[in-house]
């Protein structure tokens, strides 16, 4: 029997395996930053280790950043403080690491890929749960804890229980407007977010092959939504596309040798998965989050839920509790709730593709005067790109704050925060209560969505906007 | 690593379903660089509402959490593993664990045991009518026991051994030194490195 994308990545990874043990794999790229590093380091010097690999390690400064005056120091002692420990902490072990004003600065997730340090077939770990963003070249990349960091640190390996294998069939065309946060978001609804636990997603159909980079890494991205600690999608010409001249993509006779390989990884036709989940692409438009997991999410045209629609006790409980605390009524229509805050950005929809989108959709209009719209990119690259194509003009003539690269209002770990009570619309991946800020309130939506409700003040996508 | 083989203490019955690590440490205590000292980041939003559970005297010394499914969803922050056992807390009980939490729990050594809901909803009732119940967690046995409730529980094999020998797993790993420098020479020529192009 054939194999899938996911257990051939898994097989070529094997470095020790026997009975009633988890297969030691080995981890090919090991990305880390200041949050959940420093007690790992600690570790590796407590007990006489060095890194293993430097050269398979690299390090950014992401998760608590600040998005102004990056020249001067970080205010925040305590921020200061991680930051300046992981910058001792890659001098002492020999680990590369791009700081803050670096131009390759950004979220790990982003700067990965834009390297071409990311390519199909990989295992990629970091200490973060959104490291199923790099399945979308067809590498095994999962979030890894501290103490799984100080593992790979030391070993460049870890050993792991086998997972399951579930396909995420998106099929047909995605109706105009329709982007890949608005797929991601069905699919958790759909399954819920404890629905893809315990498995790999491999997101399959020809909706998925016919998206970008950016895309595909948006879906993948939120894989962890849905419970499981990955997604992939097969590599393909566009992968390739994306990866040919990076600076750390193969050159000459490897690459030849390299898209040989990669071209071999995709599922077997004769393979199967443990679970199957399909999606028609045409059924899909814009979805929006109401409540406080990402799970919680429906297509913008819809009505807040009631406590009397959930199907067992648990949901109701949940949805009540959602409700009260995102301070919404049941049967209010999507479209009525009115944001205060639009937040364009993080390793979900922070990359170039992203701003553009929401760029086009300000274009010749005006943030509304009761909203504040950050649009912090990615990276320092991406910023630049986007200052390259004038995207940062369209931003600020638009009345949006134009930021430096890094996590921002997704986890709100820097300044950029929600006060209590306020409303987001946010690109980010997480709805969860205080995400944003201490009581504040967030709903996920696509950039698109998120541009068009910085417009008209409350959630909206552009086909609600009038002719700029 | 300390040898865990089974615990019994107080138990707090907490009735949540999808509790993630954003709830049970905000981020905002993320930015420590030690490795102990959690314990005021647990729940730190829910614990200021005086009527949360573990605000309750008579849970105070819960040293078992008694939760709904899907425990542990979200950021994979080990951090809400430290902060657990800061608090006090050696077992966390549920039906339903998010996969990172649970490996994370493993690796610290602190016990995510899986019940039925069914379980969970018997030890709710019984911690709830009478809090100084005695619960215990025997990871030999594999069982949950109360008064008047005695029932199994999962948790992996191999975790399981690990919990109950007490062992590190990097020096586990380093014991096949050889065989990853073996890997390290059959690696493709075309694989990226960070240093260097």
């Amino acid at each position: 029997m054939g194999k899938t994308l996911a257990e051939k990545v898994w097989d070529a990874h094997v470095v020790h395996r026997a009975a009633g043990e988890p297969d030691l794999l080995y981890i090919d790229l090991h990305l880390v930053h200041e949050v959940t590093s420093p007690q790992a380091f600690d570790g590796l010097r407590a007990s006489g280790r060095p890194v293993r690999r430097p050269d398979l390690t690299l390090a950014t400064e992401d998760h608590n950043v600040p998005t102004i005056d990056i020249d001067k120091p970080i205010a925040d002692p305590v921020s200061r403080a991680q930051v300046e420990a992981l910058r001792t902490n890659c001098a002492e072990f020999g680990v590369p690491l791009y700081s803050l004003g670096d131009a390759e600065q950004g979220i790990v997730h982003v700067v990965g890929p834009q390297l071409g340090l990311t390519q199909p077939g990989m295992t990629v770990v970091c200490g973060d749960s959104h490291t199923s963003t790099h399945g979308a070249f067809g590498a095994l990349a999962f979030g890894i804890g501290t103490s799984e960091v100080e593992h790979v640190l030391a070993t460049q390996t870890l050993p792991l229980k086998p997972f399951k294998t579930m396909a995420i069939t998106v099929e047909g065309e995605l109706p105009a407007g329709v982007t890949a946060k608005d797929v991601i978001l069905a699919v958790i609804a759909r399954i819920g977010t404890g629905g893809g636990q315990g498995y790999v997603l491999e997101y399959r159909g020809s909706a998925i092959r016919g998206l970008s980079m950016e895309g595909r890494m948006t879906i993948c991205n939120m894989s962890i939504e849905a419970g499981a600690r990955a997604g992939m999608v097969a590599p393909d010409e566009t992968t390739f596309e994306y990866l040919r001249g990076r600076a750390h993509a193969p050159t000459g006779e490897e690459w030849d040798a390299a898209v040989a390989y990669w071209s071999s990884l995709a599922t077997d036709d004769d393979a199967s998965f443990d679970a199957e989940v399909v999606i028609d692409a045409a059924s899909l438009s814009p979805y929006v989050t109401w409540g406080t997991n990402p799970g919680q999410g429906l297509p913008l045209s819809a009505d807040v839920p009631s406590p009397d629609d959930a199907a067992d006790e648990v949901e109701r409980v949940a949805i009540e509790r959602a409700l009260e605390y995102m301070g919404l009524k049941a049967g209010t229509p999507l479209r009525d709730i009115q944001v205060d805050t639009v937040f364009v950005g993080s390793c979900t929809n922070g990359r170039i593709e992203d701003l553009r989108a929401a760029a086009e959709v300000l274009k010749g209009r005006k943030v509304a005067d009761s909203v504040r719209m950050l649009v912090v990119p990615g990276s320092a690259r991406v910023r630049l790109q986007a200052q390259q194509e004038g995207l940062d003009r369209t931003f600020i003539a638009a009345g949006a704050e134009w930021r430096e690269a890094g996590c921002s209002m997704c986890l709100a770990m820097n300044p950029d925060k929600l006060a209590p009570g306020e409303r987001s619309a946010s690109t980010s991946n997480r709805n969860f209560e205080g995400r944003q800020g201490p009581g504040g309130r967030t709903h996920l939506v696509s950039p698109a969505v998120a541009a068009a409700t910085a417009v008209v003040g409350r959630l909206a996508s552009p086909s609600d906007l009038t002719a700029a | 690593m300390e040898k865990f083989t089974s615990h019994t203490g107080i138990a707090a019955p907490l009735r949540r379903s999808n509790v993630d690590t954003d709830q049970i440490i905000p981020a905002e205590y993320l930015k420590r660089i030690t490795r102990h000292g959690f314990e005021d980041g647990l729940f730190a939003a829910w614990r200021k509402d005086p009527q949360f559970v573990l605000n309750q005297p008579e849970f105070a010394d819960a040293t078992i959490l008694v939760a709904g499914p899907d425990f542990g969803t979200g950021s994979s922050r080990e951090h809400a593993v430290w902060a657990l056992q800061d608090y006090g807390f050696a077992v966390v009980l549920s039906s339903r664990f998010a996969d990172i939490f649970r490996g994370n729990s493993g690796k610290g050594g602190l016990l995510a045991a899986q019940v039925d809901q069914s379980v969970i909803e018997q030890l709710w009732l019984a911690i709830e009518a009478n809090p100084a119940t005695q619960v215990t967690v025997d990871l030999v046995e594999r069982q949950v026991r109360a008064e008047g409730i005695t029932a199994p529980f999962e948790v992996d094999d191999y975790v399981r051994w690990r919990l109950l020998e007490g062992l590190d797993d990097i020096g586990i790993t380093l014991q096949h030194a050889d065989e990853i420098s073996a890997f390290e020479h059959r690696r493709p020529a075309f694989a990226p490195v960070t240093i260097g192009t």
